[in-house]
């Protein structure tokens, strides 16, 4: 390994964390929203947060890079704002969170839907607010399930290459994640390099998958 | 306690609960088959399930009207269900102390006899102990009302008369009227004076427990 190896291992790793840390507030209170409360557009939204998850990671790409593409209207406020975001390692944490987002949010509320109404019931019963229930019942039981999907949408991050390679590129040194790498060492003739990449890959994404289902697999008591 | 159930109306699956009812007794029997509307109607009570017409009103309070819905933390109707829905992931006395709003516990500890349970997990708890952890649990909010959901279910016969005995000591040391749900009319015969029969959502008989049920009191 070298250290140019080291950095792409490195930099995927800080901004799949990055980018998991970032969806888990927004992801949790929509998996919440979802599993919870029936509200009007309820089912559209469902549909769109569902939408990376079968749409080829490319097109997801390309719908992102219009969004905040110099022309386009998150774009333009960026720019006025100074902030660069295509072809920057922001944009690498673009494409994970919204490719991963899905896969957090699914796995969050199976997680709040595993957990027994009847002990929200009673809490309510016995004066809690809901805010109250939903720190000290509701997270508590369903935190297993939520720590699973936390553990998912990094997996997933980590693996990201479609849609990162439309608005981050593959610039070595700046975006280059662990997969973007596995694909040019492999379109340079460098198998060695490439196996190496891919050893890693599997590791990590190994390991958080184990990690993952075991945490799934000990949530018995939500029930 | 007075409660009064006025053209209580709660849609169900398959049929609407349709209640009017004056309640005053110390303890009143909900007596009906399983799905006649039972704990559709605790849950009416309790506040979790707001009714779509009528009025419930508990000693003078309004609770549901046409304008009005108490939320069920705001008023002081404890529930206990039939499968108590301890909190699995913490203790006994953490359980206990959940309504407590830091006042004491140790009463309703006693009523029910769990002083040497307090510490442990509720999963390790056989069935009679969960029950006795649950009534403790819903009596530290000091509740103006006790909603009990069969709650003879699933203990085996020789705990029956226990269990009723906690009932009874907290119905008169307590002083907390109840509303009893079974569809076994020998134990109202321990514990109601009075008893509605419940029907597809519909109140069939009502009155005192031994008319309607055919049991003598104990």
């Amino acid at each position: 390994m070298t250290a140019g190896d080291w950095q792409v291992v490195g930099f995927t790793l800080r901004v799949a964390a990055l980018s998991t840390i970032l969806i888990a507030p927004l992801g949790i209170a929509m998996a919440w929203l979802l599993a919870r409360r029936n509200w009007p557009g309820k089912s559209l939204v469902e549909t769109i947060v569902t939408l990376p998850l079968v749409l080829p990671p490319v097109a997801t790409g390309l719908l992102l890079l219009k969004l905040v593409g110099r022309r386009g209207p998150l774009g333009q406020l960026l720019e006025r704002a100074g902030i660069d975001l295509v072809f920057t390692w922001r944009a690498v944490v673009l494409a994970m969170m919204a490719m991963s987002f899905p896969l957090l949010v699914r796995g969050c509320r199976v997680a709040f839907e595993e957990v027994n109404l009847r002990f929200e019931q009673v809490a309510r019963t016995l004066g809690a607010s809901d805010w109250r229930i939903f720190l000290t019942i509701t997270m508590p039981l369903a935190t297993r399930g939520i720590v699973g999907g936390l553990v998912l949408a990094f997996a997933r991050a980590i693996g990201e290459f479609g849609a990162t390679i439309v608005v981050a590129g593959d610039i070595p040194g700046q975006t280059t994640t662990l997969a973007l790498a596995i694909y040019d060492r492999t379109q340079l003739g460098n198998d060695a390099a490439a196996y190496r990449f891919l050893g890693i890959a599997a590791a990590v994404a190994f390991a958080a998958l184990w990690t993952s289902e075991a945490f799934l697999r000990r949530r018995g008591n939500a029930r | 306690m007075k409660l009064e159930l006025d053209d209580v109306r709660v849609p169900l699956a398959h049929f609407d609960l349709h209640v009017t009812a004056q309640l005053s007794s110390a303890a009143t029997g909900i007596f009906g088959a399983s799905g006649a509307g039972k704990t559709s109607l605790l849950e009416t009570v309790a506040g979790l399930r707001p009714p779509h017409g009528g009025r419930v009103v508990l000693d003078g309070n309004v609770f549901d009207d046409r304008r009005v819905h108490v939320p069920a933390r705001h008023r002081r109707i404890a529930y206990v269900p039939q499968d108590n829905a301890l909190f699995p992931h913490l203790s006994v006395i953490h359980n206990i102390r959940y309504g407590a709003n830091g006042s004491p516990i140790d009463e309703c500890v006693r009523v029910v006899e769990i002083e040497h349970l307090l510490a442990r997990r509720v999963t390790t708890l056989s069935g009679g102990e969960q029950k006795r952890v649950a009534l403790a649990r819903a009596l530290v909010t000091s509740p103006r009302l006790l909603l009990l959901d069969e709650p003879l279910a699933g203990l085996d016969r020789p705990l029956h008369a226990r269990i009723l005995s906690y009932l009874q000591r907290i119905r008169d040391e307590f002083r907390v009227a109840m509303l009893y749900v079974t569809h076994d009319p020998e134990e109202l015969a321990g514990i109601a004076d009075e008893t509605v029969v419940l029907e597809q959502g519909k109140i069939v008989r009502m009155g005192r427990t031994a008319d309607v049920v055919g049991i003598r009191p104990a």
